[in-house]
């Protein structure tokens, strides 16, 4: 009895479930690692060799996402934020390369990337609520049209606007909820809002790899070839299954019971999943296969974040509606 | 190593660092002399070329460029003689003025590699400028000398004409196979086969 008390009472401070939780994380690297390492010696044909040198680039670079989260969380608020930040920019930088502007533009990118990004990003690290949601939906809405008009070119002049404030949305307006949840005070919960953000993150990237596992090994009914070629429904429901369940076994790193938790990781599933597919949708109209470079293995960086985009605004507005 | 390849090395580490430049080599990357011929938006387009090259190459790889511009600040003319080693030829020249073809011609001789920007002037529009003809003489009398098309897709939106803030876009330099003049070629047809092959470089998001 008295063991099982302890036990629970380490597993309840912050310190004991983020051990727990990256603990657990390590865990899965060496055993994936291991398992690529295994399969890297087996594979003979060149096409077996090319998929798995992408599923080891792929867990390579997990290796080191997984530590800038978990130096994040360590260094505290302002680590999260800042990492969370350069997303941001990154996944901005990549989306607006890859958009048609014209030079008339070039003021309202400067204000995205320079005053819009940094004061969204200030107002999460000042809790400052009220402003964080509408700044860009509202004010960045009405401002970047004027300069862009001041530009005096119009030609595709709506079309251009649009794709400024969608990648600004996409990019920094979501992505920004993921470090926003910090800012949520839940009863019995006091400073552990960190937990909601690994539970959040955790989910739904542990949804992409389920789906990717699941889809490579089961593999062969087409979601929808035309947006998404790599997407099944054997990926997709194995995916999800896997996910819900894992969302589920966490519960007690967040203020949900078990059946709260698990229905919210398939909200934040199936929103996800979404976000990926939209964006698709996306870099297919441009002929593109991946947004960037940046992370060996997965593209760029909205490449990893996309379906943390969808999920994110969500996640946050259930937790902020229901538990506080 | 001199202050100005230092200062050189700099503005390269700055270019990549800003521009998040990514080379695309489409034939492989061979030590020879050779002539880069690239779309032309920015000052700084030249710099994304250098930036992709490796060092070595970097040395005798000299951009062709407007003495009428560069030759007119003390910094512009730190950065082409001491810095880049420019080819500064004039755009217009008079009767006094030493020949755009010789001068390109003298650094060939040399064995350095060119930089140059065949549609002669920055380019604000969508399309791509008709070539000037230069590039026949010098392609004519160096016939041995490979010429490089280069597409620099981005940069253009980074820093346009008269912009002093570059928005952080990521920019892709793509280096083509090598071009040389034909058998009974004439001056109009190969100005249009390297201005195609430039522009058959451009990734296919441009519009």
């Amino acid at each position: 009895m008295i063991d099982l008390n302890t036990q629970s009472l380490v597993l309840n401070t912050l310190t004991g479930s983020l051990i727990a939780i990256f603990g657990g994380l390590l865990a899965v690297l060496v055993v994936a690692s291991s398992i690529g390492y295994v399969l890297a010696r087996r594979a003979r044909t060149e096409s077996a060799q090319a998929v798995i040198a992408n599923l080891n680039a792929r867990t390579n670079a997990w290796w080191l996402m997984i530590a800038a989260i978990g130096i994040a969380i360590y260094l505290g608020e302002l680590g999260v934020v800042l990492l969370f930040a350069f997303a941001s920019f990154q996944a901005l930088r990549e989306f607006a390369s890859l958009t048609y502007t014209r030079r008339g533009d070039h003021r309202a990118l400067l204000w995205s990337f320079f005053v819009f990004l940094p004061l969204q990003y200030y107002l999460v690290s000042e809790k400052w609520y009220g402003l964080f949601t509408i700044l860009i939906p509202v004010y960045g809405f009405l401002l970047l049209p004027i300069s862009s008009s001041l530009g005096r070119d119009t030609t595709r002049f709506l079309e251009r606007t649009a794709k400024v404030q969608w990648g600004l949305m996409i990019c920094v307006y979501c992505i920004s909820h993921i470090p926003a949840l910090l800012m949520l005070d839940i009863a019995g919960y006091e400073g552990k809002s960190v937990l909601l953000l690994v539970f959040l993150v955790l989910v739904v990237q542990a949804s992409d790899v389920f789906q990717y596992i699941w889809g490579k090994l089961f593999g062969k009914t087409k979601f929808s070839p035309a947006v998404s070629p790599s997407k099944s429904w054997e990926g997709l429901i194995g995916g999800w299954i896997s996910s819900v369940a894992l969302g589920a076994s966490l519960y007690w790193i967040t203020p949900f019971n078990v059946w709260e938790a698990a229905l919210i990781a398939l909200i934040i599933n199936i929103m996800g999943f979404f976000g990926g597919y939209v964006l698709s949708a996306i870099k297919r109209d441009r002929g593109v296969k991946d947004w960037g470079s940046l992370i060996e293995g997965h593209g760029g960086m909205l490449d990893r974040v996309d379906s943390l985009s969808f999920s994110a605004p969500v996640f946050f507005h259930i937790v902020r509606f229901f538990w506080t | 190593m001199s202050i100005g390849e230092w200062v050189g090395r700099g503005l390269c580490s700055f270019t990549r660092f800003v521009t998040g430049l990514r080379p695309i080599w489409q034939a492989p990357l061979e030590q020879r002399q050779r002539i880069f011929i690239a779309n032309h938006r920015s000052h700084g387009d030249f710099l994304t070329i250098w930036a992709a090259l490796p060092i070595v190459m970097r040395r005798r790889t000299r951009p062709v460029a407007g003495a009428d511009y560069w030759e007119t600040s003390k910094v512009r003319r730190y950065l082409s003689y001491q810095v880049f080693n420019s080819v500064l030829i004039p755009r217009k020249p008079s009767r006094t003025d030493p020949n755009p073809i010789d001068l390109m011609g003298a650094a060939l001789e040399k064995g350095d590699s060119l930089i140059l920007f065949p549609e002669g002037t920055r380019n604000l529009g969508d399309e791509l400028l008709p070539f000037k003809s230069g590039l026949y003489h010098i392609a004519k009398a160096f016939p041995q000398v490979e010429i490089i098309p280069v597409w620099i897709e981005n940069l253009g939106r980074v820093m346009p004409k008269g912009v002093f803030i570059p928005v952080p876009l990521l920019c892709s330099v793509t280096f083509g196979e090598a071009l040389h003049l034909l058998d009974g070629e004439d001056r109009q047809e190969f100005l249009d086969r390297c201005r195609q092959k430039l522009i058959d470089l451009a990734p296919s998001t441009q519009s």
